[in-house]
C-alpha cells in the first residue's frame, strides 16, 4: 500500500474558467450575472452555517446574509483565493457572529486542552472496504449519515463539515473557526474516526443498531 | 521504523491528507499490509470522507434557491439587467441638478450647476439629438472624430441622449464645451428627468 487510493479534496477544474470570468464581469458591475456565480455554492453556504448553527431557519437566513455580503464586497476578491472558500469563510464568520449575539460563549480554552491530552481509540474494526456507490441515492441513507454527523459534539462536526463537506484545507479552516492548526488536526481526526464508529458497523446490518456510544458520552 | 496501531490510529487522519513525512507514511504501509484491523480503520475512515463529501450529503429545505435567488434580486437587483451606471451616476447629478436650478430661480441669477469634476458630469447642456459615438468597454461618448476615441473598430453611433440613458458618460475632450455651459441646463434636465424616468420603468 504504497499511496492512498485517492486524493483528497482534489477540487475540480471544470468550470473555473467560467468562474472567473462571471467574477471579473460581476466586479466590472454585471450584477445580474452574481446569482449565477453563486449559485453552484449555495448548497455549501447552507451546509456550514447549518454545521454551526444546527437550526434551519436560521442557517437559511445566514446563507442569505452571506450571500448578500459577499456581493457587496465582490470587488474585494482577489483571484489568488478560492472563490468558494471565500464564500464559506463570509459564511462562517456571519453564522459565528450570529451564534455569539444569540448564545452563550462556550469555553473553548477547556475543549482546546482535552484535544491535547486524550488519544482517540477506535471501537468497533468491523470490515467497511467497499462503498456502495449508489447509496448516496437513497435518502435514508443520506438521513443517517447526517444523523450520525448531528451527533457529533459541535466543535468536532464544526471542523468535520468545513474540511470534509466544505473543502476548506486545514488552515483555511483554522482560519475560519479561530482556532489552531493544531486543533483542527486534532478534531479532524476524532470526527473522522468518531464517524467511522458510528458507521462502519452498521453499513450492511441495519444502521446504527450497534452504536458504539449514546449521544453526549464519549468514548474517550 | 516500526508503528504500533496506537501510533497508526493517531496518524491516520494526516496519513489521508498526505500530511506525514516519508518514514512514516512507509511505516504505516507496512503496518496496514500486516494488520487487519487498522486496515479496516484506514478504508472505513477514507469512505467517511468520500460519502460525506459528496455533494447529495447536502440537503436544503424545499425552495431555498429560488428564496435565495429573489433576496438577492430584491436587496441587491442582482436579477435585474445590469446595473446602468446612468441611474447611479444620474440620481445623485440630478439631486444636485435640483439643487442647483432651486437656487437659479431663487436668485434669479444663471448657476451653472457645480459638479466636483467635469469627468463626473452627465452631460449637460449637450443637445440632446446630437450625434455621438462610443465603443465597447468604454464609458465615455464622444464627438465624432474624436482624437482619444480608443477600440474604434468597435465604434458606433447614437445620440446624445441614447448614449446617457445608456450609461455612458461624455469625453471631458471633445465635449468640453458642453460641460460648463448652463444656458440649456434647464433643457436638458426635462429630458434627463424623463430618461430617469424610463431607466426605472
Amino acid at each position: 500500500m504504497a499511496e492512498p487510493k485517492f486524493a483528497l479534496h482534489n477540487p475540480d477544474p471544470a468550470g473555473t474558467t467560467r468562474e472567473q470570468d462571471l467574477i471579473a464581469q460581476v466586479q466590472h458591475g454585471h450584477n445580474e450575472l452574481f446569482y449565477e456565480l453563486v449559485r453552484p455554492y449555495e448548497r455549501r453556504v447552507y451546509a456550514a452555517a447549518l454545521a454551526i448553527l444546527r437550526n434551519e431557519t436560521d442557517a437559511e437566513d445566514v446563507a442569505q446574509e452571506a450571500m448578500l455580503k459577499a456581493f457587496a464586497n465582490i470587488r474585494q476578491f482577489r483571484a489568488e483565493a478560492r472563490f468558494s472558500t471565500w464564500l464559506i469563510q463570509i459564511t462562517v464568520n456571519e453564522a459565528l457572529m450570529r451564534r455569539r449575539r444569540e448564545r452563550t460563549v462556550v469555553m473553548e480554552g477547556i475543549d482546546e486542552r482535552r484535544d491535547e491530552e486524550s488519544d482517540y481509540a477506535p471501537r468497533d474494526f468491523a470490515d467497511w472496504r467497499e462503498i456502495p456507490s449508489e447509496a448516496l441515492e437513497r435518502k435514508e441513507v443520506r438521513q443517517k449519515l447526517a444523523d450520525a454527523l448531528a451527533m457529533l459534539d459541535r466543535k468536532y462536526r464544526e471542523v468535520f463539515v468545513l474540511r470534509d463537506m466544505e473543502q476548506l484545507n486545514i488552515q483555511e479552516t483554522a482560519e475560519a473557526l479561530g482556532i489552531s492548526v493544531a486543533s483542527v488536526k486534532t478534531r479532524l481526526l476524532r470526527a473522522r474516526l468518531m464517524l467511522r464508529d458510528l458507521l462502519a458497523g452498521g453499513w450492511d446490518k441495519g444502521w446504527f443498531s450497534r452504536l458504539p456510544f449514546e449521544k453526549g458520552s464519549k468514548p474517550w | 521504523m516500526v508503528v504500533t496501531c496506537e501510533q497508526v490510529w493517531h496518524e491516520i487522519s494526516n496519513y489521508l491528507e498526505g500530511d506525514v513525512d516519508a518514514t512514516l507514511r512507509s511505516a504505516m504501509d507496512a503496518h496496514f499490509q500486516t494488520c487487519k484491523r487498522c486496515s479496516s480503520v484506514l478504508e472505513g475512515t477514507r469512505n467517511v470522507i468520500q460519502l460525506y463529501g459528496d455533494e447529495r450529503m447536502i440537503e436544503v429545505p424545499a425552495g431555498y434557491g429560488r428564496r435565495l435567488e429573489k433576496r438577492l434580486a430584491q436587496s441587491a437587483r442582482v436579477r435585474s439587467k445590469p446595473w446602468p451606471t446612468w441611474s447611479t451616476w444620474m440620481v445623485p447629478l440630478a439631486a444636485m441638478a435640483l439643487f442647483a436650478g432651486g437656487l437659479h430661480v431663487a436668485n434669479s441669477v444663471a448657476v451653472a450647476p457645480q459638479l466636483k469634476s467635469e469627468h463626473a458630469q452627465s452631460g449637460h447642456g449637450i443637445p440632446p439629438d446630437m450625434k455621438v459615438v462610443v465603443t465597447a468597454d468604454a464609458r465615455l461618448f464622444h464627438a465624432p472624430g474624436c482624437g482619444v476615441i480608443h477600440n474604434k473598430d468597435t465604434e458606433r453611433t447614437l445620440t446624445a441622449k441614447e448614449a446617457i440613458q445608456q450609461g455612458y458618460v461624455p469625453c471631458a475632450r471633445c465635449l468640453r464645451e458642453y460641460l460648463h455651459t448652463a444656458s440649456a441646463g434647464h433643457i436638458a434636465l426635462e429630458w434627463e428627468a424623463d430618461a430617469l424616468l424610463d431607466s426605472n420603468e
